[in-house]
């Protein structure tokens, strides 16, 4: 049981360790100095938050839009952002763990699903409820997604899936026993309302039909190999790190590149033919079948399908920056004076237009502008 | 031999009749809490909207009886589902809702045609039901599921079901219909051995969310909750268990006090009102209404047989001029308790006219109705509702049952602690051996028969010494049951049915997952092929029907606390209701047993089982 944890905590904490250390990146296309911009993308006054101004920790692993409320999962607690304050919720409220790694919020109930690094917690009108793999039927205590379905609640863990039904108080345990999951290490789950992704740490993505109760898995096709022999043949990596199901489309983001799956065909990003700034994806959220956010560790890109916008802190100097990518490979920066905390992107949610980024060096808040 | 050696021979005679003939009694079949005769039990009522007709829910004969509220006649009985619990009128008052606990339905009566017209798939045990002021949605509270079920009248689907606390039973509506509150008749899981906790679970009807818990510290049973018509002040009914001292003595409200809470803006908070005398209780608060003016309070004590009349002003005056909590303090009543009024046998719904002039009062366990005049306080008469004059030995049992007039000062019956014949999720400290010795679960109560001997440490080998010596001696410290009433009630206690089991499947088969736990529970081997020593195979303690074998073992869950590590081996019937677990209630969940109190598998052979293996067992455990 403390090999998975402390395997978690190295996954979790090497790269927030080596966030700080920006390098200059070379755009792959080529760079257009001209201030004007011919193709609307959308542009953000950035306000963020750090322990300077409320939160309990400048790590933040997941953000959680709720109406006007918002949740930022830290290091060192969960926050709340609410009115123009900040109310912290730590273990010794009820949360299963400072370590907070997930969150997702019951539109019907208004309840939160809390994922940590020692159980899965559920807030429902200031109550909290800690499920862990000792007091429940929870497969383990380090809790990397959460997804509510209904009644169902998924999670990913570090050793395989959960579902609690929450009616019947019923879990159900998905692993390399009952699924084609070779390893065991899910990251990620997202949900829909006929099927289920999960990202698994080197088996790729794995698709469960509600209706036949059956697992598929998608894997790369290139098994073991670093290279793509074909673009587009399947996914990019079975490393997976995040997925998104959304308009019946599967978004899925690996440490070696992103994946776009419409059910037939599959469309691949790299840095070397897309305007991703990395091929480290640390979080993909599909906004429609054609559109996505893309939290890297060299920054937030935004896909339009066709067009590409970056935001982050320049690698080499620190200052804002943006630019955008046209279908063409041409780069056009645009003069920006906000930028996010860090370019190191962990989660992202959506307020209306407003973008809200979890960063490995505080919470950002992407205020659109016109 | 001495005249007094004859009358103790006679005594132990009598004893030992009483003990074989707790033993031979036949496993009485029922077909609802206290068996299938005819008494209706009415238990809770509501009126119309336009006051001329009272319904009123019998839990007993599964019946909704129309009333004419002018005269107290009987209109109409009216077959619903299977033991009813209360009842909810649409605001045009052409449907009456009536929770099934036994069927997880709600029956939805057409008032033109009196006539049941569907049934509506609510939660586990379905107790109280509102309807939101649309007459378009159903807030039903679900005991046993612990949740608010919120339910599409016009399609019968359940939208959400909203998590309330452990034991969800009672609702209450307020006037402009922007909120519901719940109340629960047992206390939040908590840490062990710490103040029992308790909540109202405040939903928004407009959002139909839950927004807010109003925690209860020191409140473990929970009963009617009323809010009044401007909205300004709620009333809760509840009891505060002393369940972390031992009983040695129970003076001064030391076993159980009986309470209110008030909340809302009148109340500016939570305040929580004794209603006890210092020299006599009143036992297991139970209905609650506020007059229209919000002059007074209205709160029946079940136990005692009484309904409690409260000036509101002078309850929230002297209430605002006490700085520290008073709750425990017994001359306090005196300050705001208008009246007493007798009323019948196990006094439990209150419903109030629409004028607000008349209080009606279910007499639950002598099948009437009482009549109070609110004006003057007085109970100005009694509605026969027509059940058998005969008094039967079962219903004389659970009279006793309900009584309190046995305990000293008329503290507290049996079913303070088994909540409507079931459990109260609490330890009690019960042994007169020590603070913190020997602490003690409170099991349910239901499918006695062939469970014996009782007790924890298995020392009460009959229902008879259980009930009788046993009682008298450790909880009553007054009265004692006659040899004739003691048959009555061990009669009553034996005649209680195993409640509906949720987890199996309608046709009463397996699941997958209950089918593999199965195997493991039966198993002899473990998964390397080892053989599994008899005494270490789940059936080989939990065996039989009751899943008893009825012997003692040390499972290694003693604790320095203990006495002995010797446990009763418990019967598992409903087992998964009654969390937590273990003799002293140490395992939070059924999971705990073995994933934290059996390291050295003393309690079962299960170190070899994935934690997959593990919840299928569970999954198993629960359909028992």
């Amino acid at each position: 049981m403390k090999l998975p944890i402390l395997l978690a905590l190295l996954f979790v904490t090497l790269p927030l360790a080596t966030a700080g250390k920006s390098t200059t990146v070379k755009h792959k296309g080529k760079t257009n100095a001209a201030k004007t911009v011919a193709i609307a993308m959308p542009r953000f006054r950035w306000e963020n938050f750090s322990t300077m101004n409320g939160l309990p920790n400048n790590h933040v692993f997941a953000v959680l839009v709720d109406g006007d409320r918002v949740w930022a999962g830290t290091e060192d607690g969960l926050a709340l952002y609410e009115g123009g304050k900040w109310k912290v919720f730590t273990p010794a409220d009820g949360l299963a763990h400072r370590v907070v790694l997930s969150l997702a919020a019951d539109k019907r109930t208004g309840d939160l699903w809390v994922g940590t690094m020692a159980g899965l917690s559920h807030i429902s009108a200031g109550r909290i409820d800690t499920y862990t793999q000792l007091n429940s039927g929870l497969s383990n205590d380090v809790v990397y997604g959460v997804g509510v379905q209904g009644e169902f609640v998924w999670t990913a863990t570090a050793a395989g899936a959960s579902r609690l039904n929450t009616r019947t108080g019923e879990w159900s345990l998905y692993n390399e026993r009952n699924t084609p999951m070779a390893e065991i290490w899910t990251y990620a789950v997202s949900v829909g309302a006929d099927k289920v992704y999960y990202a698994v740490w080197g088996s790729g993505v794995l698709e469960y039909t509600l209706a036949t109760g059956r697992w598929k898995d998608y894997t790369d096709p290139d098994g073991e190999n670093e290279l793509v022999l074909f673009k587009d043949q399947g996914l990019i990596h079975k490393i997976t790190t995040s997925v998104s199901y959304v308009d019946n489309t599967l978004w899925a983001a690996t440490y070696f590149g992103d994946s776009h799956y419409d059910g037939r065909s599959w469309q691949n990003f790299m840095t070397k033919d897309s305007g991703l700034p990395s091929n480290f994806t640390n979080q993909v959220k599909g906004l429609d079948a054609r559109r996505a956010w893309f939290c890297t560790d060299k920054g937030l890109a935004y896909y339009d399908g066709v067009n590409w916008a970056v935001y982050r802190p320049a690698l080499d100097t620190g200052k804002p920056e943006m630019y955008i990518r046209d279908a063409s490979g041409k780069i056009t920066p645009v003069p920006v004076e906000t930028a996010p905390a860090h370019n190191y992107m962990l989660g992202i949610d959506f307020q209306g237009d407003d973008v809200w980024v979890a960063t490995a060096k505080g919470l950002s808040h992407g205020i659109r502008q016109k | 031999m001495k005249r007094g050696s004859g009358t103790a021979l006679t005594l132990v005679a009598a004893a030992v009749a009483m003990s074989l003939l707790s033993v031979a009694l036949p496993h009485v079949q029922a077909n609802g809490p206290g068996g299938n005769d005819q008494y209706l039990s009415p238990s809770e009522m509501a009126f119309s909207p336009d006051g001329r007709l009272l319904y009123v829910v019998c839990e007993r004969s599964d019946q909704l009886l129309v009333l004419n509220a002018k005269d107290g006649a009987v209109l109409q009985r009216i077959r619903v589902g299977h033991v009813p619990r209360t009842a909810a009128v649409s605001p045009d008052g052409r449907q009456v809702f009536v929770t099934n606990s036994w069927d997880d339905t709600v029956s939805v009566v057409d008032t033109t045609t009196n006539a049941v017209t569907r049934a509506i798939t609510t939660g586990a045990e379905p107790y109280s039901v509102v309807v939101d002021r649309t007459g378009k949605t159903l807030y039903v509270a679900n005991r046993i599921s612990s949740d608010v079920s919120v339910i599409d009248i016009a399609t019968g689907v359940e939208r959400k079901r909203l998590m309330a606390g452990p034991g969800a039973s009672y609702l209450a509506m307020s006037a402009d219909g922007s909120r519901v509150y719940c109340s629960h008749v047992y206390p939040r899981i908590g840490a062990q051995r710490t103040v029992p906790q308790s909540e109202v679970t405040v939903i928004d009807t407009a959002r139909e969310t839950v927004v807010e818990r109003i925690l209860l510290d020191g409140v473990a049973g929970m009963f009617h909750v009323a809010v009044s018509t401007d909205g300004r002040l709620g009333v809760a009914a509840q009891m505060r268990p002393k369940n972390l001292v031992p009983l040695a003595h129970v003076e001064h409200g030391w076993a159980f006090g009986h309470s209110l809470t008030v909340f809302g803006a009148d109340a500016g908070g939570t305040i929580e009102v004794p209603l006890d005398e210092l020299e006599h209780y009143y036992s297991l608060q139970y209905g609650v209404a506020i007059a229209p003016d919000k002059s007074r309070i209205f709160v029946t004590a079940s136990g005692s047989d009484v309904v409690t009349v409260i000036d509101t002003k002078r309850l929230l005056t002297f209430a605002h001029s006490r700085r520290k909590p008073f709750v425990n303090d017994l001359s306090a009543s005196a300050n705001y308790v208008m009246a007493r009024i007798a009323v019948g046998k196990n006094p439990r719904g209150v419903a109030m006219s629409p004028d607000g002039k008349r209080l009606y009062v279910a007499n639950r366990m002598d099948d009437t109705l009482s009549v109070i005049d609110t004006a003057s306080n007085k109970s100005v008469g009694t509605l026969d509702l027509g059940g058998p004059k005969n008094i039967s030995a079962l219903r004389r049992g659970e009279q006793l049952f309900t009584t309190s007039r046995y305990a000293f000062q008329g503290q507290f019956s049996c079913a303070n602690c088994h909540i409507d014949s079931t459990f109260d999720g609490l330890t009690w400290d019960l042994e007169p051996d020590g603070f913190g010795k020997d602490i003690v679960d409170n099991r349910l109560i239901e499918d006695l028969s062939g469970t014996e001997p009782f007790k924890w440490n298995g020392g009460n080998a009959s229902m008879s010494a259980e009930c009788g010596s046993r009682t008298e001696m450790y909880f009553y410290r007054s009265q004692s049951y006659t040899p004739n009433e003691l048959a009555d009630l061990v009669d009553y206690i034996y005649s209680l049915p195993p409640r509906p089991n949720r987890f199996r499947l309608p046709d009463g088969q397996l699941t997958a997952a209950q089918e593999r736990g199965k195997a493991i529970f039966d198993r002899k081997m473990n998964k390397f092929g080892k053989a599994i020593p008899e005494g270490n195979q789940c059936g080989y303690c939990h065996s039989g029907p009751k899943h008893t074998n009825q012997k003692q073992f040390n499972v290694g869950t003693g604790k320095w606390t203990d006495r002995s590590p010797v446990f009763d081996t418990p019967q598992l019937v409903n087992i998964a209701l009654t969390a937590p677990y273990l003799h002293d209630e140490s395992a939070r969940s059924l999971e705990e047993i073995w994933t934290v109190f059996n390291p050295h598998e003393q309690h079962g052979a299960t170190n070899d089982l994935t934690k997959d293996e593990l919840n299928d067992l569970i999954q198993y455990l629960r359909t028992l």
